[in-house]
C-alpha cells in the first residue's frame, strides 16, 4: 500500500500529463451531469415533497427507486437510444463527453430528486399553513423550500457528485473509454486493472479519492463553519 | 446557520459551472479540421498490448485523420458496428467478420495481422501440460484433472477458440462450470487477473499476456500449436448500409494498415523486445 | 336585511369535522359569530373547545359546514384575500427578516421593486428596523411574533386572525406585541384574538365570546364575561385547570 501511495504522489507530482488530462476530464463530465442534475432533480424532488397530488406516493416509491439504478443499465439505455440505429442518432454524441454527461444525469437526477424531496418534505409541512396563509403561490412555494434548504441541499448536490464521478458503468458504455477523449479516472481504472497494474490503478484510486476530497472540502469551506445542515 | 450564509447551493452551481465548458470544447473540435474523426471497434487485445498507442499516432500523422479507439470485446465490437455505431473493425474472429460482410455490414475482409493464443498457468502445473504440444489435449488433461480453468465466457473471440479447442477435445467443460471450470464473463485483462489469484489456467493471447503486469507466479505453459492461430482483420463498415459512417477515413485506415506503413509499424511493435504481431496482409 | 353594512365576516352554525375520523367528532358545532369591520372579538375558553380550529376555518384553511359569509358573500374556498392569521408558534423561513416580509409582500403581488421599501417602512413602523437584516431563526421569541405580525399586516387586511400570539412571551415582549395590535386597531383592522389571558383579554376589549366544546358558551362585552379562569371542570381535552395560565 505504501508503494501505490507513492506511486500516486509520482503521478501527480510530475504533472504526469495525460493522468491531468483524465482526472480534469472526470472533472468536468461530472460538473456538467450534477448541475444538470440539480437544475432538474431539485425542483422536481421539492415539487413531490411539498404540493398534494393524485400520484404523490407513486413519483416518491418511483424517485427511491430509480435511485439504485444499476450504472450500467443507464448506461445501455443510453447507449441504445444514442446508436446510429436508434431514436437520438441525430444528436451523434455517442462516444463523446456529452453522451457521458448524458448518462451520467440520467443516474443523478433521480438520486438529487429524492433526497431533495426528502430535505423538502418536512419544512414543507411547517410551512403549509403559512404558504396558504400568504397565499404563495406554487413557484414562490418552491423557490423557498429550495432557498430554505441551501445547506442540506450542496450535502444532496454532493452526494450526487460522489455518484457521479464514481460510477464507471454507465460512461465506459456510452463514452466507450477513448483515450484523450473519453477517458476519465473510473474508465481508467478499470483499463488499467485490466491490463493487470494494479498498483497504477489503485494510485489512480487515490488520486480520484484526492479528487473527491478536495470537492467536498470546498463544499464545506463555502458553507462556512457552521454552515451545515441547519439552514 | 450564521447570518451572511452563501447560498451553498447556488455557490456550488456556480463553482461547478466554471468547471463545466467540458463539453463545449469537445464537441467543437468533432466539426473542426479537414474530416470527422474516425471511431475504430476493436478488441481489448489491441488496447491493453499497447498496440494501438503504437499504432494509432503514426496513422493520424500521416493521414491527418483522428482515430477514437473503443476497445471492446470482438463480439461487442462486432454487434456495435452492425448498428452503425463505428467506421472500422479490427477484430480477430475471422468466421464472424465474414458473416458480418456476407451480411451486408462491411465492405469487404482483409488480413491485417497475426497473434497467437497461449495456455497460461501456475508454473506448479498441476495437470502436467508442459510437457504436452497440442492444445486440445492439454485442456483434456486440465478437465481430468479437474484442475482451475478460468474462461472468458464472453463470446469474445479468445472466447470463441478456447470453445472451438475444447471441442477438439470432445471436452464439454459447460456441465462443471462454477466447479473447476469458471466462466467470468469479464474482458482479457480481468481474467488474468482472476487466473492467478485462484491458481487457474487460461487462455489468452501472446499480446495482452506478454505486457500483462500483474503475472506473479503464472507463465505460459503450451504455446506454439497451429490451432492456436489468432488472425485480425481489418473491415470497414459499409456505408450503403449504415450511411452516417465516416467510409473514406474507414478506408483510409484500412488501406493504411494492410499496406507497407501499416505493416511495418506492426512489426515494429515491441514488449519486453518480443515482437507480438507478424503483419500478414496479402500473403 | 336593512340598508346597515353587512357584518365583514360572519358565520352561521358553522362546523367543523375532525379529518379521517369514524364516528364523526365535531370540532365545531353550530358556532354563530358576527365581526364588523373594524370591529374587535376576543375568544376565550379551555384547551380543545375548538379556538384554534374556529380561526383556521374563518381564514379558509379548513374544510368547514354551515355557512361563512365574508364581506356579506359566501366565502370563497382557501385563505381569503384581506384576511390574515398570526400563529400561536411564529413559522419565519429561515432567511432574514427583511427577506421574510419581501416574500410575504411577493406572494401578495406586489411588484418587485416596492418591496424592500415597503417591508423596511413597515419594520420601522413598527420599531424593528434594527432587526432587518438580522436571520429570522437567531430572533428571540418575542422579537420573532412581533416580525411575523408586521408581516402579516404588510398587505393591509381588513381583518386580522390571532391565534394566542402571546402565549409563550415574557411580559415585556407581550407589551410590545399588544401595542402593535392597538396600532392596527386604531387604523381600523379588525381583529379576531384567542388568547388564555384574561388580562389580555380586558386590554384589547370589545366582544368576547367564550367557546366550550365547539360551541359558543357565553358571549357578551369583554368586561363582562366570566373570564377568571374557572374553566377547569369543562376542559375538553388538556390537563384540568390549566386552561388559564399562559
Amino acid at each position: 500500500m505504501w508503494e501505490i501511495t507513492v506511486e500516486a504522489i509520482r503521478l501527480i507530482a510530475r504533472g504526469d500529463a495525460e493522468v491531468l488530462e483524465i482526472a480534469a476530464l472526470s472533472l468536468r463530465v461530472t460538473a456538467a451531469s450534477v448541475l444538470a442534475s440539480c437544475a432538474i432533480g431539485m425542483p422536481l424532488g421539492a415539487a413531490v415533497g411539498a404540493f398534494a397530488f393524485p400520484g404523490r406516493r407513486a413519483a416518491t416509491a418511483a424517485l427511491s427507486a430509480l435511485m439504485g439504478l444499476p450504472p450500467v443499465v443507464v448506461g445501455l439505455a443510453v447507449y441504445l437510444l444514442l446508436s446510429a440505429s436508434g431514436p437520438l442518432h441525430w444528436l451523434d454524441i455517442l462516444y463523446s463527453p456529452a453522451a457521458m454527461v448524458l448518462a451520467q444525469t440520467l443516474l443523478v437526477t433521480p438520486l438529487v430528486a429524492a433526497l431533495t424531496r426528502e430535505v423538502v418534505a418536512g419544512r414543507a409541512a411547517e410551512y403549509r399553513d403559512l404558504f396558504a396563509s400568504l397565499r404563495a403561490g406554487p413557484l414562490l412555494r418552491l423557490r423557498a423550500l429550495l432557498l430554505d434548504a441551501r445547506g442540506a441541499l450542496a450535502t444532496v448536490a454532493l452526494a450526487g457528485f460522489g455518484r457521479a464521478i464514481a460510477e464507471v458503468g454507465a460512461v465506459i458504455v456510452v463514452g466507450g473509454n477513448i483515450a484523450h477523449h473519453t477517458r476519465v479516472m473510473t474508465t481508467a481504472i478499470a483499463l488499467e486493472t485490466s491490463k493487470g497494474e494494479l498498483e497504477l490503478a489503485l494510485a489512480l484510486g487515490l488520486i480520484l479519492l484526492g479528487i473527491s476530497l478536495g470537492v467536498n472540502a470546498a463544499v464545506m469551506l463555502l458553507r462556512g463553519p457552521s454552515g451545515a445542515l441547519a439552514a | 446557520m450564521t447570518p451572511r450564509l452563501p447560498f451553498g447551493a447556488l455557490l456550488l452551481a456556480l463553482s461547478l459551472s466554471a468547471l463545466a465548458p467540458a463539453l463545449a470544447p469537445a464537441r467543437a473540435d468533432e466539426d473542426a479540421g479537414a474530416g470527422d474523426p474516425l471511431i475504430l471497434l476493436s478488441t481489448t487485445s489491441t488496447e491493453n498490448s499497447g498496440l494501438l498507442a503504437h499504432l494509432l499516432p503514426l496513422f493520424e500523422a500521416q493521414s491527418g485523420i483522428e482515430v477514437r479507439a473503443v476497445a471492446v470485446g470482438t463480439g461487442q465490437a462486432l454487434r456495435a458496428a452492425a448498428r452503425g455505431d463505428g467506421d472500422v473493425l479490427l477484430t480477430h474472429d475471422r468466421t464472424a467478420e465474414e458473416r458480418f460482410v456476407a451480411e451486408g455490414h462491411g465492405t469487404g475482409r482483409r488480413d491485417v495481422m497475426y497473434n497467437d493464443f497461449v495456455l497460461v498457468g501456475p508454473a506448479g502445473d498441476p495437470a502436467g501440460i508442459a510437457a504436452l504440444d497440442e492444445a486440445p489435449a492439454a485442456l483434456a488433461a486440465i478437465a481430468a484433472r479437474g484442475a482451475p480453468f478460468a474462461s472468458r465466457g464472453d463470446e469474445s473471440g479468445t472466447h470463441r477458440a478456447e470453445m472451438r479447442l475444447w471441442a477438439e477435445a470432445s471436452v464439454d467443460p459447460l456441465p462443471a462450470s462454477g466447479t473447476w471450470y469458471r466462466e467470468m464473463g469479464q474482458g482479457m485483462g480481468a481474467v488474468l487477473n482472476a487466473a492467478v489469484a485462484m491458481d487457474a489456467y487460461a487462455l489468452t493471447d501472446r499480446a495482452t499476456w506478454a505486457a500483462f503486469g500483474n503475472k506473479r507466479g503464472h507463465r505460459i505453459l503450451l504455446e506454439g500449436d497451429p490451432r492456436l492461430f489468432n488472425p485480425y482483420g481489418v473491415v470497414p463498415v459499409d456505408p450503403a448500409r449504415h450511411p452516417g459512417v465516416n467510409a473514406d477515413a474507414a478506408e483510409a485506415f484500412a488501406s493504411w494498415i494492410t499496406g507497407p506503413a501499416g505493416q511495418a509499424a506492426i512489426a515494429s511493435f515491441e514488449v519486453d523486445g518480443q515482437r507480438l504481431f507478424v503483419p500478414n496482409a496479402g500473403s | 336585511m336593512s340598508g346597515a353594512p353587512p357584518p365583514l365576516i360572519e358565520a352561521r352554525g358553522l362546523t367543523v369535522e375532525a379529518p379521517g375520523e369514524t364516528p364523526r367528532r365535531r370540532l365545531l358545532d353550530g358556532v354563530d359569530l358576527a365581526v364588523p369591520a373594524g370591529g374587535r372579538l376576543v375568544v376565550m375558553g379551555p384547551n380543545g373547545a375548538g379556538k384554534t380550529v374556529l380561526l383556521r376555518a374563518l381564514h379558509g384553511l379548513v374544510p368547514h359546514g354551515g355557512t361563512l359569509l365574508w364581506r356579506g358573500r359566501p366565502a370563497p374556498p382557501g385563505p381569503r384575500r384581506g384576511q390574515a392569521l398570526v400563529f400561536q408558534r411564529p413559522v419565519l423561513l429561515r432567511r432574514s427578516v427583511l427577506a421574510n416580509l419581501r416574500f410575504a409582500l411577493a406572494a401578495a403581488g406586489a411588484p418587485r421593486r416596492v418591496r424592500t421599501p415597503r417591508a423596511e417602512a413597515a419594520l420601522g413602523e413598527a420599531g424593528l428596523l434594527h432587526l432587518a437584516h438580522r436571520p429570522a431563526a437567531v430572533l428571540s421569541g418575542g422579537e420573532a411574533q412581533r416580525v411575523a405580525l408586521v408581516r402579516a399586516l404588510l398587505a393591509a387586511p381588513d381583518l386580522l386572525l390571532l391565534d394566542e400570539p402571546t402565549a409563550s412571551l415574557d411580559p415585556e415582549a407581550t407589551r410590545a406585541v399588544e401595542a402593535l395590535l392597538a396600532r392596527a386597531a386604531a387604523a381600523g383592522t379588525a381583529l379576531v384574538l384567542v388568547t388564555q389571558d384574561p388580562g389580555q383579554a380586558r386590554r384589547l376589549g370589545g366582544e368576547g365570546a367564550i367557546l366550550r366544546r365547539g360551541r359558543i358558551a357565553a358571549r357578551g362585552p369583554v368586561a363582562a364575561l366570566p373570564v377568571g379562569g374557572a374553566w377547569g371542570p369543562l376542559d375538553d381535552g388538556g390537563p384540568a385547570g390549566l386552561g388559564a395560565a399562559p
